[in-house]
């Protein structure tokens, strides 16, 4: 299900819990998981569970309860726009609106070319920075104006 | 740079904001050696637990808990696994100190858990990331790794025999587990789903073990508070309300940030550092302890000092130090609506008033907004918070429940507004004016 | 203890209670909805609140422990404002549907908003659609949107069942109760989920919509389908078995029946019953009066008995037949001469026969096992054998910590943590307990028994018998496996070491619902057991509930004898084919739910029930149709008038529990059996193929227990075999054969092919435990 690195990963999260808490690790082996996929399938969450010994529920509770875990396919790039009240204050509806525009999709939405996603997502703790993007949950992007965001797409082409 | 601004820092003090997170940086600053000079002259427990008491260091997560007082709660002496956990799930609208903590002085935050550790007879220790802010999640690895070679944290610290294991715990999209036992949870590999209390985490923690939780600017004034003496840092604020604290101030100033100044410091004194408001705009409101915690008026807040105790009488909380202002051109009925999906999307779905309450102020904050309001809206709405607050597992239905009370109190006119005629009290040319975006969007 | 006051009134309660404990042991109503006394505390639905002295905001009861002199108030404005919200909270996103609502009439959600919800709804927002699930032929999950989140359903699973099958998915108000993407819902005790579900989410998929809770009549009953005796509700409408519900006791079932025990009623109703009285003439069959088919009865087996003598005739009856019943097939058949009587069709070893000392059982009560320390369980499919005592067990090693060992025949996921394990072929149980034996001897200091000199002592071996000498509380059981096992008595023999060296109890885990009871009514053989009375065929046989190309140790020489004989009368409650094949008569006998009887259950327990509905049909209890035979053929003493009077004949003055149990053994040797050679057949009885009213309740032949049995080897057996899973593949044992799907389980031990008995595509086979060959069909 997975490669060889991906699961040295793992075992280098199950090592940093107790020996009898493996569950633990459950929450950075989805997420590398879904760093390998691009997503979590039903498929890749069982495996999981199963080397962690814990119930494929269990695992499917955690995969659907945070919202960083894709749980369907999404594009080569996810764009996680915060449009929270502080980001708001200093563009956040604006930078979403502006993407919007640009790829000519709906927040939740890919472009038909499978390249954006695009999502609205809740407060990232970077409010002073804004308006923040997230580009694959990994890297943040600062200060968004129209300007960044176009070299920003301009980049992931 | 590190920090905008500062007066007499403690916690980003001497930070270029280039280098500074690295080992060599913080050992240079001084770093580590009260973790030395504790394990080297076998400081007792008490004597640690005594320092932090005296200087009256409040919890920065939001609920200002007194420090000290929490960690004399730790069953020191209970044989088997103690834990420490820091809480770095930063997620609140309007924080982001613990961010830049972590991205500039995170060997603080590992000194200070060490310390922490030390003091409470502790063994292992995680901080809990916020998954959104994932490159500070992997340089506090990467200080870990640091502290780790340096013989920090890990079996044996510096010769002394006490040993304390430290790992990083990322988060992946999820308010709650900012909550202490909703984060327990998470690093338990479950949903992060509070617990009710009692039992509190000082018996049955992390894994069911004696676990104490604190926020990453507490864990990191510790060192500092150790070196200066509890009661200097007391005395760097005011009586009650000791040292100094990050403010991160986010909405329409001219330089959102984060800024270090003392308690007590007078709200003016901060919005002018932050370069006053943004267009010369007036100020409208302010949220002035993070999303959870109740708007102020403009004018309220500018007698205000930056405090627990004079933002608490003031008829909010002084919570994460996170402050949010608004001028003129804000809608009020816009920003609950924001505030109020926030919560509706955030609360975990546990127990019944929050899973069902957040929902239906969302649900109808939202259809004043767009327009659609009835004459006794306003009404349902404070009869829904009443019947959230105080029912719920965990304080994140009074987190939803204040910003509608706190709005509707003291901008009824607005609500009433879009109410009876279905638009907004903000001309529309103005509005989100403040945000500096706004004719791009139109 | 603990003083506490609630609404006035005061009452000890003991250290550690909540005051939802204390409550309840005060007799005071707190509305709730998640509390379960047998689950963990959730404190969710926040229904419970109450105003606590000096609290600023109200409490929930259920988590809140009580303080020394706490004051409570359930009904104080605070209190019941509180509870009042969190109804209208719970109301907002529910459905209004009660009248089309399956749970309608007995819905806590329904009653309670009688007493806290409002006229009117505030709620004017669009309401939240959950989609439906489907999770298998027993629970519905059509209307999801009922959903009340309490999460009882999750933590029966993760608590009870010991495995977690729903969980709540996503958060916020789209939160719900789900299945990993679209699995069933597999445990065998899934239904009590519909059980604890407060509101209309979890339905029974069987009984839905067939009728209205207020229109059925409930009446007590007692389970037959395994030792347990679990009590029952059984739910009637116009003389027709529509639910069965458990009837709580806390020393037998608790609150929990398994899914057998629900659904199996289905059976009932079937169109499958015998309803009239049949007898073969000329190959033809036809329905004839009571009388006739009595007088046939009894005209061919007097006469055989005449001609041959009572030796020619046998009667096997199967365990789960009553107390009564047995009594009088026995009595009947010594009265023809015949001491050919058993009750144990799948037992081959019966060398134990006349050294018992008593009658054996379970050696405790059934509540003592949720305090053992260590319990060693030989020869057993715990789960599906006995779903409850697994319950009991898995419960002991959850909160008590106990060690359990398991010595099995396939490594099948017992769904508790064990301490330690030994799989093993059939032919090595012996073998394997002896070395708990002889591990426990050397880790005593005692001396070893004799026999033992040669055996093997490895470290599961050690950590089995240092769990059993370090409890406190401890025990070493027989299951159904070894109890069917050529080496049964060696491995009771065994059992009595082991448990005599380290200071454990012995005790079996009855096979049926009525195994104990059959020992007291005596229906065990003067002469030939229910393995000779096939292995040396007779002219007459009397079958009472047992189908023995489904029930006997070796259905093909069972089929065989019983072709070749001159009569086979079979009491059945149902008509099957096989029976239309070697039977001459076929008399209907009432199922559980139509007559009078006891069983003792596994413990010893002595639990007499009444028929809940009239038999069907011409179906007469068995009881009185062996009371009338006996009466025919002019026998003394059968002139009983009620059920009862045939028990206190049984059990003299014995009432709650029988008396005699025994589990001592007289002169056995220990001689333990040579390994076995070539490849060897494991059968486990599957959960639902185990008794004649499981194998026709459509519901229960639809779920995953129910699968066809396919030919499970391990992947080195496989391999030496030149298959694969999937492969077809022919087995063999003596002239009969089956054509199975090749399946890999690394759960069977080598050399072994696991072929599950009761089923009919295994009826031609022989022995359950026996030599086997497999090869590509």
């Amino acid at each position: 299900m997975f490669t060889a690195e991906t699961l040295q990963k793992f075992d280098r999260e199950v090592a940093k819990y107790p020996a009898d808490q493996k569950q633990s690790a459950v929450m950075a082996c989805l997420a590398l998981a879904q760093e390998e996929k691009g997503w979590l399938p039903a498929e890749a969450i069982e495996a999981v569970a199963h080397y962690l010994g814990m119930p494929p529920m269990a695992a499917m509770e955690v995969a659907t309860f945070y919202n960083m875990y894709d749980l369907k396919p999404v594009g080569k790039y996810k764009l996680t726009v915060c449009t929270n009240l502080p980001c708001a204050l200093s563009g956040g509806y604006h930078a979403a609106e502006y993407l919007k525009q640009k790829l000519g999709i709906e927040m939740g939405e890919t472009t038909p070319d499978g390249r954006f996603t695009l999502r609205e997502g809740e407060c990232m703790g970077a409010c002073g920075d804004a308006p923040v993007m997230l580009v694959n949950n990994r890297s943040m992007c600062s200060f968004m104006l129209p300007e960044q965001i176009d070299k920003l797409l301009e980049e992931l082409k | 740079m590190a920090i905008l601004g500062a007066i007499n820092p403690v916690l980003m003090a001497g930070l270029d904001g280039d280098n500074s997170w690295q080992l060599k940086d913080y050992v240079a600053r001084g770093g580590y050696e009260m973790l030395k000079k504790i394990l080297a002259e076998n400081i007792p427990q008490e004597q640690v637990i005594a320092e932090v008491k005296a200087s009256v260091l409040r919890g920065r997560g939001g609920a200002g808990f007194p420090t000290g007082l929490k960690w004399s709660f730790m069953p020191r002496s209970f044989p088997g696994d103690k834990y420490v956990v820091c809480n770095t799930d930063e997620g609140e609208p309007g924080t982001f100190k613990d961010r830049d903590l972590i991205r500039y002085n995170p060997h603080a935050v590992i000194e200070g858990m060490a310390i922490a550790a030390y003091a409470m007879g502790a063994t292992r220790g995680y901080n809990y990331i916020h998954g959104e802010v994932w490159e500070m999640y992997k340089r506090f690895e990467a200080a870990l790794d640091e502290a780790r070679a340096a013989g920090f944290i890990g079996q044996n610290i510096l010769g002394s025999g006490f040993s304390f294991e430290l790992f990083a715990h990322h988060g992946y999209g999820a308010y709650i587990c900012g909550e202490e036992t909703a984060l327990l949870e998470s690093i338990e590999g479950k949903k992060g789903q509070p617990r009710f209390k009692p039992p509190f985490p000082a018996s049955f923690g992390l894994y069911g073990k004696p676990t104490t939780i604190n926020n990453t600017e507490t864990f990191a004034s510790i060192p500092f508070i150790l070196k200066m003496g509890g009661e200097s840092f007391l005395n760097l604020g005011k009586p009650n309300n000791g040292g100094t604290k990050l403010f991160s101030v986010s909405g329409h100033v001219n330089r959102p940030g984060n800024y270090e100044i003392p308690m007590g410091t007078p709200f003016s004194e901060l919005l002018q550092m932050c370069g006053g408001m943004r267009g010369g705009r007036k100020l409208k409101a302010v949220i002035p302890g993070g999303s959870s915690s109740p708007v102020l008026p403009g004018d309220v807040m500018m007698d205000c000092t930056m405090d627990y105790d004079s933002i608490s009488k003031a008829g909010s909380m002084l919570g994460s130090g996170a402050v949010i202002v608004m001028d003129e051109s804000t809608c009020m009925v816009k920003s609950l609506e924001r505030l109020s999906f926030f919560y509706y999307e955030e609360s975990c779905g546990q127990c019944t008033p929050c899973r069902e309450g957040t929902n239906w102020l969302y649900k109808v904050v939202h259809r004043i907004e767009n327009g659609l309001g009835r004459p006794d809206d306003l009404d349902l709405l404070s009869s829904v918070t009443t019947n959230i607050m105080g029912r719920t597992i965990c304080a994140l239905g009074d987190a939803a429940s204040m910003p509608v009370q706190s709005f509707i109190k003291h901008f009824r006119d607005e609500f009433a507004h879009h109410i009876e005629h279905k638009t907004c009290l903000v001309p529309k040319d103005v509005q989100w004016a403040g945000s500096g975006f706004h004719k791009v969007a139109s | 203890m603990l003083e506490i006051e609630i609404d006035g009134k005061k009452a000890q309660v003991p250290d550690g209670s909540t005051v939802m404990d204390a409550a309840q042991q005060m007799g005071v109503y707190i509305p709730h909805f998640c509390y379960h006394k047998k689950l963990s505390i959730a404190a969710n639905c926040r229904m419970c609140l109450v105003q606590v002295e000096k609290a600023p905001k109200p409490l929930p009861a259920c988590a809140t422990p009580v303080t020394n002199g706490m004051k409570v108030f359930t009904h104080s404005d605070l209190a019941v404002q509180a509870q009042k919200g969190v109804m209208e909270f719970l109301l907002i996103n529910h459905p209004l549907d009660c009248p089309i609502c399956d749970q309608g009439g007995e819905c806590q959600l329904q009653d309670m908003s009688v007493g806290y919800g409002g006229m009117k709804s505030r709620y004017q927002e669009e309401k939240r659609v959950v989609f439906h699930k489907d999770v298998g032929p027993l629970i519905s999950m059509e209307e999801m949107s009922r959903c009340i989140h309490c999460t009882r359903c999750v933590r029966f699973g993760q608590e009870v069942a010991g495995i977690m099958e729903l969980g709540m998915a996503n958060r916020n108000m789209h939160s719900e109760i789900t299945t990993f993407v679209g699995r069933s819902v597999d445990s065998e005790l899934s239904g009590n989920m519909i059980d604890l579900c407060p509101v209309g989410a979890l339905t029974s998929k069987p009984f839905r919509y067939t009728a209205r809770s207020w229109e059925l009549q409930r009446r007590r009953s007692v389970s037959p389908h395994d030792s347990l005796g679990a009590n029952l509700i059984v739910q009637v409408k116009h003389d027709q078995v529509m639910r069965v519900l458990p009837k709580e006791n806390e020393a037998v079932n608790e609150c929990w029946i398994s899914d057998k025990e629900r659904f199996a009623y289905q059976a009932l109703n079937s169109d499958q019953r015998l309803t009239k009285p049949m007898v073969k003439q000329g190959g033809e069959w036809r329905e004839v009066p009571w009388n006739v088919a009595l007088d046939y009865v009894a005209h061919g087996l007097k006469d055989i008995s005449r001609e041959f003598g009572g030796d020619a005739l046998a009667a096997l009856a199967a365990p789960s037949s009553t107390l009564e019943e047995l009594y009088l097939l026995q009595k009947l058949m010594q009265g023809l001469g015949c001491g050919n009587v058993d009750h144990r069709p799948r037992q081959q070893d019966f060398t134990s026969d006349g050294k018992r000392v008593g009658t054996p059982w379970l050696g405790m009560r059934l509540a003592e096992l949720n305090n053992l320390d260590a319990a060693l369980v030989v020869g057993s499919f715990l789960r599906k054998d006995h779903p409850l005592i697994a319950q009991r067990l898995r419960q002991a090693v959850r909160k008590g910590g106990a060690a359990l060992s398991l010595i099995d025949l396939s490594a099948d996921d017992q769904l508790v943590p064990l301490h330690a394990r030994l799989t093993v072929a059939p032919s090595q149980l012996a073998q394997t307990l002896a070395a708990v034996v002889k591990a426990a001897a050397q880790q005593k200091g005692v001396e070893l028994p004799a026999g033992l000199e040669n055996v093997q002592v490895c470290e599961q071996a050690k950590a089995m018998a240092q769990s059993l000498i370090e409890g406190e509380k401890k025990a070493v059981f027989l299951g159904n496996a070894a109890q069917q096992s050529a080496a049964a008595t060696q491995l009771h023999a065994l059992g009595l070491q082991l448990a005599q060296i380290t200071g454990a109890t012995f005790g079996f885990l009855g096979e049926a619902a009525n195994s104990v009871g059959a020992q007291l009514a005596w229906a065990l053989p003067t002469g030939a057991n229910a393995r000779q009375m096939f292995e040396q065929p007779r002219q007459g046989y009397v079958l009472m509930g047992v189908e023995p190309e489904f029930d006997c140790a070796n259905p093909q020489q069972a089929l065989a004898a019983l072709a070749q004989a001159k009569m086979v009368v079979l009491f059945s409650a149902f008509k099957h084919e096989p029976a239309l094949a070697y039977a001459d008569v076929l008399l209907p006998m009432a199922p559980f739910t139509e007559t009078s009887g006891t069983f003792v259950n596994t413990e010893g327990r002595i639990q007499s029930f009444a028929g809940v509905v009239r038999p069907a049909g011409d179906a007469r209890p068995a009881w009185k149709i062996l009371r009338v035979l006996g009466n025919v053929l002019d026998l003394e003493g059968f002139g009983y008038n009620t059920s009862e009077e045939v028990r206190d004949q049984v059990l003299g003055g014995a009432s709650e529990f029988a008396t005699g149990l025994d589990n001592g053994l007289n002169g056995v040797t220990l001689q333990l059996p040579q390994a076995g050679q070539g490849m060897e057949r494991i059968a486990d009885v599957p959960i639902h193929f185990a008794d004649p009213m499981a194998r026709r309740a459509p519901a229960l032949q639809r779920t995953r227990d129910a699968a066809a049995p396919a030919a499970r080897m391990a992947a080195a057996t496989l391999a030496q075999l030149g298959l694969q899973a999937g492969d077809l593949v022919r087995v063999r044992q003596g002239q009969g054969g089956a054509e199975l799907a090749a399946a890999l389980d690394e759960g069977v031990p080598a050399g072994c092919v696991r072929v599950a008995a009761a089923h009919a595509s295994t009826a031609a086979l022989g022995e359950m435990f026996g030599a086997i060959s497999v090869e590509r069909a």
